[in-house]
């Protein structure tokens, strides 16, 4: 069987075990990632979002022989050099409640701003990742924060 | 040396660095102070040159006592919460003189009812201020002088005079005092410096770097993954396996049958019979689940359709030979009814829900001959530890439970049956495991919320004055399938019979008529508020419509005169209209009700509700057009009492509203053909980004005893929202979810 050769974090890997293998469970059980979350397996809710070639991808469904070549980055690296400012954003507009679908919300969030470096509400409401705990109102004013960081941090 | 209290046991001991440990049993009639599964956990660590450790004995999931809770000790002992690192404490228990022969060392530990706050508030800030007065014990003797002399702040014990000391430097020699065994003085809250204060939530910064885990991260080498195939039929069974094609899926190990929960017992373990197929990893365990071969029977309840049991419920009410249980009865309502010059009559629908937390139950565990490790996301650690105990004979002294964070609750994680799904698992196979659910079994397999229909009756007399008021509901019933609750009145958390208006109408009464069904039934976020608040205040609304009166007046003068009236719920002993009747009129301040012109076709809605010691109401400014509804405006005020955290408070008080509104719009369970008809978020459309509109908190701060707030936010939602679409469009909207209701 042919390996999958893709970069993870900055690293290069090879996968050669099922090629049908989602990239969510890659991560979670083979390269000791948690931080990448489960929440529906059909990309309907966003909790496993990642970053394929520096755009949002739901990785419950990305089979694993869809990524070779591809730059993988999960939530442990979006702060690798120090808090990204979307994660900066969030910790002083205190938005996790229960936490557990906020990296897939950073991960499109910075996403976001990346494609859309000063956002409206609309452009926001177009991330459709779903929070239980509803921090929704935080989660926008933490992007509005995070992009006027990001535009002093250009000017400096 | 350790110094051990009467009342709590409370010990000092000294540590390797030169500071000390503060661990604390509370338990009265503990027989020894430590557990058998010993840990580095401790309620207060004080090392030089390190952070000052305060350990989080809550379950956190989403409602934030990782914080707060901590908070209470921090303000007590008097550090700087700069200077604090929070440490989750596990679950523990200590011999007693206990009918079991134990007890929850670190206190209540589970999370349910709101209660965190108001169980912690005396009891940890005590542990904060007896630690205190030792170091301060250790400060006076340093320096001879009297303790009298001396003050603390930020960690540091401050002498008249103007020396000063950290409290690391005296951890050492306060390690060898005696703590004060009777309370010792509290600081009074104009004094507080962290209760009160604005905390963020302690451990953001593990959150937003994926550092956090929670109980599906849970990872101990060696640890097989198990997913389960269930009977999708309430109490079926298995009729047939194959697992032959599963055991050929690379990876696969094991194929284990659950068995189905004893009719006899009810549910004390497991929801279903099932299939477990238990493998390396995840994805094996998915590819074998979907290669069993399995069929299942029917059993008994396969016949049950949500839709029948609302033709039932009406069927009840409507029939005037039903027996209802007498709920409160004041006054005479049928002498009410037969004189009255009118009455009013409406029936409101409550679907079946699901709790859909974001993080699906799972659980690791490690059985051993006599010892055991659970690692799950809970909100009932006390519930795990009793469950692994019956199913093992493993003593509970030796069943070590770790509580990571758990993704949402919700009322979900007060069950276990996840943890006996895990146990009946390692039972058979003999080696670690970790349980992991789908998103589809996790809206399978829940405790649901019940549902039912409330039916309310309102007499007026000839002047328009409410002279008499009937609550009757029929909703499925609490007592199958929860053998401990036996002996809980059959209306429990479906009616509220000493909820506004009683003691407000002379003639006044509740009563309940329970409804076999075969689903399993839960709690679910404020759960009795959350199913009568709708029914209660959009009917109040149309009264105030029919009798031609403005709904926020009509409210105030039903309430009448500030005074405290006996609730025998949750959240009791007593209801305060003064408190109810606060949080309104503020709430139709903020939104500029009767004061603010609105635009046209914009409608203003508001509601008000008891919610276990607090007291919380909703406005909004709503528009209705092409069958769909907008929020423009939403101003949510709350009654907590004293308040913890206000950045907290209003956390909750947001995201309650945002679940209500999530739930109000387009969420249902429902059940045809003995099964659920959801399975995932498609079907079940939680509230996105999109929709979601900014919710304006107001923390009244009133210096009534604290509330908690997990659960304060939600019960006034729905109707708020609903009297306010009848504001704007005429449409009374008396089912929930609203769904397309607007549409025609």
């Amino acid at each position: 069987m042919m390996s999958t050769v893709f970069s993870l974090n900055g690293t290069k890997v090879a996968f050669d075990g099922d090629p049908d293998m989602p990239l969510l469970w890659y991560l979670r059980d083979h390269a000791g990632l948690t931080g990448t979350k489960y929440g529906c397996g059909i990309a309907a809710c966003g909790a496993c979002t990642v970053h394929v070639d520096g755009s949002a991808a739901r990785s419950c469904v990305l089979p694993m022989q869809s990524l070779a070549g591809k730059n993988i980055s999960t939530i442990e690296n979006l702060g690798a050099n120090g808090l990204h400012a979307v994660q900066r954003a969030w910790i002083e507009e205190d938005v996790p409640q229960c936490g557990y679908c906020q990296a897939g919300q950073l991960m499109a969030a910075a996403d976001l701003l990346k494609r859309v470096p000063v956002p409206s509400d609309s452009d926001i409401a177009t991330i459709s990742n779903l929070c239980r705990c509803g921090t929704y109102p935080r989660i926008r004013k933490a992007i509005h924060r995070a992009a006027a960081m990001l535009r002093e941090e250009a000017d400096a | 040396m350790s110094t051990l209290s009467r009342r709590a046991f409370m010990q000092l001991s000294a540590t390797a660095l030169g500071g000390l440990v503060f661990n604390v049993g509370f338990p009265a009639r503990a027989k020894a102070f430590a557990d058998r599964v010993q840990g580095p956990w401790v309620f207060v660590r004080i090392d030089p040159d390190q952070p000052i450790v305060i350990g989080a004995r809550g379950a956190e999931i989403g409602q934030g006592v990782k914080t707060s809770l901590p908070m209470l000790i921090a303000e007590e002992l008097d550090v700087g919460w700069p200077q604090v690192k929070v440490e989750q404490l596990p679950y523990a228990l200590i011999p007693a003189e206990t009918e079991a022969g134990i007890a929850a060392k670190y206190g209540p530990q589970g999370a349910g009812g709101s209660t965190s706050i108001p169980d912690g508030f005396e009891e940890l800030r005590q542990v904060g201020a007896k630690l205190r007065r030792v170091l301060m014990q250790a400060a006076a003797e340093r320096w001879q002088t009297p303790i009298e002399a001396l003050s603390t702040r930020d960690g540091r014990v401050l002498h008249a005079d103007g020396r000063e000391i950290a409290y690391a430097q005296l951890a050492a020699r306060a390690a060898e005092l005696p703590i004060s065994e009777d309370p010792v003085a509290l600081k009074s809250a104009k004094d507080f410096r962290i209760i009160g204060k604005a905390t963020r939530v302690a451990d953001a910064e593990d959150i937003v770097t994926g550092r956090a885990t929670f109980g599906i991260d849970a990872r101990v080498d060696g640890a097989l993954v198990a997913m389960i195939a269930r009977c999708p039929y309430f109490e079926g069974d298995i009729e047939s396996l194959d697992g032959r094609a599963a055991l050929a899926v690379p990876g696969v190990r094991h194929v284990v049958r659950i068995p189905r929960p004893d009719p006899d017992k009810g549910l004390v373990t497991n929801l279903a019979a099932g299939v477990a197929v238990v493998a390396d990893d995840t994805w094996s365990a998915k590819k074998g689940r979907d290669a069993l071969k399995v069929t299942w029977k029917r059993g008994p309840w396969s016949g049950d359709s949500s839709a029948a049991l609302e033709q039932k419920a009406l069927r009840a009410l409507d029939d005037p030979g039903s027996s209802f249980d007498d709920a409160r009865s004041d006054g005479d309502f049928a002498a009410a009814r037969a004189s009255a010059a009118r009455v009013i009559e409406a029936d409101y629908f409550m679907p079946f829900l699901a709790h859909c937390t974001m993080e699906p139950q799972n659980a690791f565990i490690d059985l051993r001959e006599d010892s055991a490790l659970l690692i799950a996301s809970m909100q009932s650690p006390g519930g795990a530890s009793r469950m692994i105990n019956a199913m093992t004979g493993i003593n509970r002294l030796n069943i070590d439970i770790r509580m990571p964070r758990a993704g949402g609750g919700f009322g979900r994680r007060l069950e276990n049956d996840f943890v006996a799904e895990a146990v009946h698992i390692a039972k058979a196979i003999g080696k670690p495991l970790r349980l992991i659910w789908t998103r589809e079994d996790d809206m399978q397999n829940d405790w649901y919320r019940p549902s039912g229909v409330h039916r309310l009756a309102a007499t007026l007399d000839e002047n328009g004055a409410l002279t008499g008021w009937s609550h009757r509901a029929a909703a499925s019933d609490r007592r199958f399938r929860l053998p401990d609750f036996a002996d809980a009145s059959s209306w429990i958390a479906c009616l509220d019979p000493d909820a506004f208006p009683a003691g407000c109408i002379a003639n006044y009464q509740a009563e309940f008529m329970p409804l076999e069904f075969g689903l399993a039934r839960g709690w679910w976020r404020g759960p009795l508020p959350s199913f009568t608040a709708f029914a209660i205040q959009s009917f109040v609304d149309e009264i105030a419509a029919a009798a031609g009166q403005d709904p926020l007046a009509f409210r105030l003068k039903l309430l009448g005169e500030a005074r405290e009236m006996p609730y025998s719920d949750h959240g009791g002993p007593t209801i305060h209209t003064g408190r109810l009747a606060g949080v309104l009129k503020r709430a139709a301040n903020e939104i500029g009700y009767g004061i603010n012109t609105l635009p046209e076709g914009h409608g203003i809605g508001m509601a008000v509700h008891f919610v276990f010691g607090g007291y919380t109401a909703h406005a909004m400014q709503v528009s209705v057009r092409e069958g769909r509804v907008r929020v423009h405006r939403c101003v949510c005020v709350t009654d907590v009492g004293q308040v913890v955290n206000p950045l907290g408070v209003e956390a909750q008080m947001m995201g309650a509203t945002i679940d209500g509104l999530s739930t109000a719009l387009n969420l249902q369970i429902t059940v045809h053909d003995g099964k659920i008809e959801q399975g995932n978020f498609p079907d079940y459309p939680l509230l996105r980004m999109a929709d979601a509109p900014d919710v304006e908190v107001h923390i009244l701060h009133t210096e009534f005893a604290p509330s908690g707030a997990g659960e304060m936010g939600i019960p006034t939602v729905a109707p708020a929202l609903t009297n306010a679409i009848f504001a704007a469009s005429g449409k009374r909207i008396r089912r929930l979810p609203i769904g397309n209701q607007l549409q025609s």
